[in-house]
């Protein structure tokens, strides 16, 4: 006991603060670090306003299923099925608009509902039968993928109605048009967020302080929260210079603090975590495990219906090979994010972030023009890369 | 005759817990020499030391084996020398058949090619020599126990055995296949093979044994010799029980009330094996304030009838009647027992106990999160202040509540554990060997926060393997054997022979009588 408590208050001593919380910022340094070389490989190209846009939309839906896959794996489970179900889901949105001309309000909320119960379907086998959630989404993955091209027989269809292509193309309103090109409506709601984000920083670094909670050192807090606030700041501006606001990076946003909230703040998230971290002691605890585990695959399930929904209004169109590969790069990004694959660790900021690493890899490299082989070659490599050195920092 | 085995002086300490202390201990070529204890006397880790699971440099005294000191990297290197182990746990594996487990850290092969007809013939005469009766491709997995254990002989004698140490070989094994094993083990010592044998059944022991050794508290405090004088079980048992009790337990006065927690008829049986009836008819009560010990061998059911009360947290085909304040209720769930305040703090305090990777805090409140939220939402100065309450109030010794529990000493676990189960407001709080791995300083502490606990009027329910423990801290002792209670105790009428007498007793009569005639002598006062 005795050299336990020496041996911690060696850890505490000052200036190891930052090497104690190298792996909350790690990801977030190289997701930086990646960016930079981007930027300066493709002479600007990247950081410029278009690209911007065009990264916030073409990684859109990855984001959203990371979201839900980083529950999925928190609980210690897998879901291979997302890209096939998201392929589903948007085919059934191409019949139900096109062909049936079903109102697109209406046929958005069945499409969710579809994704939920799939979700519980694949759930249901996962949580109360105790089939291994590899096997479940793997069988899910051949279904869906099955199921989507039987849906659209083998053809392409489109190109749905204007209302449901806002969604991935759409940009929020403008409330002052008379301002130029500069969208102030959009920069307005930046700034807002950035002050925002900084408050609430602040006010629970305070309120931690107040009870008596060990927080990072004053010079750091300082500092991170510039750099937030430039960084939220500079990226408003870049997009507002082209044209606003996306509204799928409005629905992003508000889907990203969302699962953070209930991941850090709630009894359900805390639940979640437990189950992952000892699903044993988590039951003997009162927790029901199997429930958890079912609601995880179902959410897991309309985040992947609301990403088909959103890949497909961006190409306009479905086919029967959207959503192809979507899962492999959405459990990568959680990885990258540093979950682990023994459940009980993950966080949503991690999984965002792994999200654009992926996002800037994919954009960055294809302005360079480095053929789609090389591509996977790299992708695959940082993956590897990014959970060896978690590993590695866990043992040490 | 001459020692095939000594070893002198040994020593052996875990974090705080000295589990060997100055052991001697030798066998001779040919002899049987049984090595008895309570759990917790040392002797699994005498084995391991022996076997070389813990290597040379991690414990303190010397190992001669052979005329000549050994100094074992690992189990290979005893292995090499004929000293083969078989655990408790059978390490067969279930959907191989009996030759290729035998066969399997060394087939006879040519090129890395096996050579499935000498594999066929040599495990044919393995078979023979330890006598089962089975094709050699059979799996093991359909085999029962009993042969399960011979399989395992078997593979030992395919190593050129010359010191075979059983642990508890006839835990799991009925009259007629433990009379087989021990036939056998007399039949190896006429061919020169010595035997270690540990083993809670004292009949057994007295009837092959050559020598015994009684392990107690790390000590080895007697050594029996069977040839020159005949040794009988009331011998072994004092020299296995017989300690100084004094101030090993805080004082207490004990307050008793009503009934809180009453079971009736109560039955459970196996998830797998849905014919095997584990909890066998159980009558039990606690009263407010009470502090009531069921003792009982490993393996006894004391663990799976906790869990199975426990909102059927184990078990299958549960049935009988529970009884909280006079009302009755049904605990079909874990979330039920909570709330109709029961609380169970496991004997597995990391598997089963704890969420590991997670720190102080968030283990103290997982049971009752709702208490410091509100609408779903954790207000986290809440559940702080209460995860603080309780590091002070059960001294948990933490740098603060943020630390994870896997860096907590045993004892400042099981604190955590207790607190998590304290924070749901329990009636009857039910500790499995809540002082399990625990070092004698941190158990004094244990034990004073059940006596707390007690005088604010909670029904305490205590498992444990430990008698001196019960016997220290119970106002009530039940005895349980082979899933049924089989004794009674108060305080004052309680001893270690009593509790190992009733025990043994039962074990005796098992043969013969059912379960139900057993626990006669274990109805309720």
């Amino acid at each position: 006991m005795s050299d336990k408590t020496a041996s911690l208050a060696e850890e505490r001593r000052p200036g190891s603060f930052i090497k104690n919380n190298l792996r909350d910022y790690g990801m977030l340094l190289s997701l930086f670090a990646i960016m930079a070389f981007f930027e300066i490989a493709t002479d600007g190209t990247l950081l410029q306003p278009l690209n911007l846009t065009n990264l916030v939309l073409q990684n859109s839906y990855i984001v959203i299923m990371a979201l839900g896959m980083l529950l999925v794996i928190v609980t210690g489970h897998i879901d291979l099925s997302v890209g096939s179900v998201s392929g589903f889901v948007g085919a059934v949105a191409a019949v139900l608009m096109v062909r049936h001309r079903i109102d697109p309000a209406i046929a958005f909320a069945a499409c969710l509902l579809l994704g939920a119960a799939i979700g519980a379907a694949q759930g249901y086998w996962v949580a109360y039968f105790g089939i291994p959630s590899f096997i479940v989404t793997l069988a899910g993955m051949l279904v869906f993928k099955g199921l989507a091209l039987a849906v659209l027989e083998g053809q392409s269809v489109g190109p749905f109605p204007p209302t449901f292509q806002k969604l991935s193309s759409g940009f929020i309103p403008e409330l002052f048009p008379d301002f130029g090109t500069l969208h102030p409506t959009s920069l307005l709601i930046g700034i807002a967020l950035a002050f925002a984000m900084v408050y609430a920083s602040a006010r629970g670094r305070a309120r931690e302080l107040s009870h008596g909670i060990e927080v990072e050192p004053y010079a750091f807090f300082l500092g991170k929260s510039a750099l937030l606030a430039f960084v939220v700041l500079y990226f408003t501006y870049m997009i507002a210079s082209h044209r606003g606001l996306p509204n799928v990076l409005v629905v992003m946003t508000v889907l990203i603090a969302l699962y953070a909230f209930v991941t850090r703040r709630t009894v359900i998230g805390r639940h979640i975590y437990a189950v992952g971290g000892n699903a044993k002691a988590a039951k003997l605890s009162g927790i029901r495990t199997e429930r958890l585990t079912f609601l995880t695959f179902v959410n897991m399930g309309v985040l992947a219906a609301l990403a088909g929904l959103v890949f497909a209004a961006r190409l306009n169109t479905a086919t029967p090979k959207a959503g192809t590969g979507f899962e492999l790069d959405v459990i990568a990004a959680c990885f990258i994010g540093g979950a682990s694959a023994y459940g009980g660790v993950g966080r949503v900021g991690g999984a965002v972030i792994g999200a654009m690493i992926m996002g800037v890899m994919n954009n960055g490299m294809s302005i360079l023009g480095i053929g789609i082989d090389y591509q996977q070659v790299i992708k695959g490599l940082v993956l590897l890369g990014a959970v060896c050195i978690d590993v590695y920092n866990q043992r040490r | 005759m001459t020692a095939l085995l000594e070893m002198r002086g040994v020593s052996k300490g875990f974090a705080g817990v000295q589990a060997l202390r100055d052991v001697n201990f030798a066998v001779e070529a040919g002899q049987i020499h049984a090595l008895v204890g309570e759990n917790g006397a040392g002797k699994s880790t005498l084995m391991k030391v022996l076997s070389g699971v813990y290597p040379h440099g991690s414990y303190e005294g010397t190992i001669v084996f052979d005329g000549a000191e050994r100094r074992f990297r690992g189990v290979s290197d005893s292995e090499a020398l004929g000293i083969i182990i078989i655990h408790q746990e059978l390490a067969l594996i279930p959907l191989l058949s009996i030759a290729e487990n035998i066969f399997l850290s060394h087939p006879p092969a040519r090129y890395g090619v096996i050579d499935r007809d000498a594999v066929y013939t040599r495990t044919k005469e393995l078979l023979a020599q330890v006598g089962l009766h089975e094709p050699p491709d059979t799996l093991v997995t359909d085999l029962g126990i009993g042969k399960q254990q011979l399989v395992e002989i078997a593979k030992a004698l395919s190593k050129r055995v010359r010191l075979l140490i059983l642990d508890e070989p006839t835990a799991s094994l009925n009259e007629a296949d433990s009379a087989a094993l021990l036939d056998r083990l007399i039949a190896f010592r006429d061919q020169g093979i010595a035997s270690i044998l540990i083993s809670h059944k004292l009949n057994e022991v007295e009837r092959v044994a050559d020598r015994i050794t009684v392990l107690r508290d790390g000590f080895t405090v007697d050594s029996l010799d069977c040839r020159a004088e005949p040794v009988d079980e009331q011998r072994i048992i004092r020299s296995m029980v017989n300690r100084d009790l004094a101030q090993r337990f805080p004082e207490r006065a004990a307050n008793i009330g009503e009934n809180v927690l009453e079971v009736e008829n109560w039955s459970a049986h196996h998830p797998l094996h849905p014919e095997r009836k584990v909890v066998k008819n159980v009558d039990f009560h606690v009263r407010r304030g009470e502090i009531v010990g069921i003792a009982g061998l490993m393996g006894a059911g004391r663990t799976e009838f906790a869990m199975s009360l426990f909102g059927r947290a184990w078990g299958t085909g549960i049935s009988g009647h529970i009884t909280i304040d006079g009302r009755e209720v049904t605990l079909s769930s874990v979330p039920a027992a909570i709330e109709a305040g029961l609380a169970y703090a496991t004997e597995d305090r990391k598997q089963l106990g704890l969420i590991l990777a997670d720190d102080v805090r968030k283990n103290i409140t997982l049971a009752s999160l709702a208490k410091v939220a509100s609408r779903g939402v954790i207000d986290d100065f809440r559940e702080l202040a209460a995860a603080n309450h309780y590091r002070t109030a059960m001294h948990i010794r933490s740098h603060d509540v943020y630390q994870e529990t896997a860096t907590l000493s045993g004892g400042n676990q099981q604190k955590v554990v207790l607190s998590k189960w304290l924070m749901t407001d329990p009636k009857v709080l039910i500790l499995d060997e809540p002082t399990r791995g625990i070092d004698v300083g941190a158990k004094y502490e244990i034990y004073r926060i059940i006596n707390e606990l007690a005088a604010a009027g909670k029904g305490i329910v205590v498992i444990s393997s430990e008698m001196p423990e019960l016997l220290g801290i119970c106002d009530r002792i039940y005895v349980m054997n082979d899933g049924a209670f089989v004794g009674e105790f108060d305080k004052a009428d309680a001893s270690q022979e009593k509790i190992m007498h009733a025990i043994m007793r039962n074990r005796s009569l098992r043969d013969g009588v059912t379960a139900n005639d057993a626990q006669a002598t274990g109805a309720p006062l």
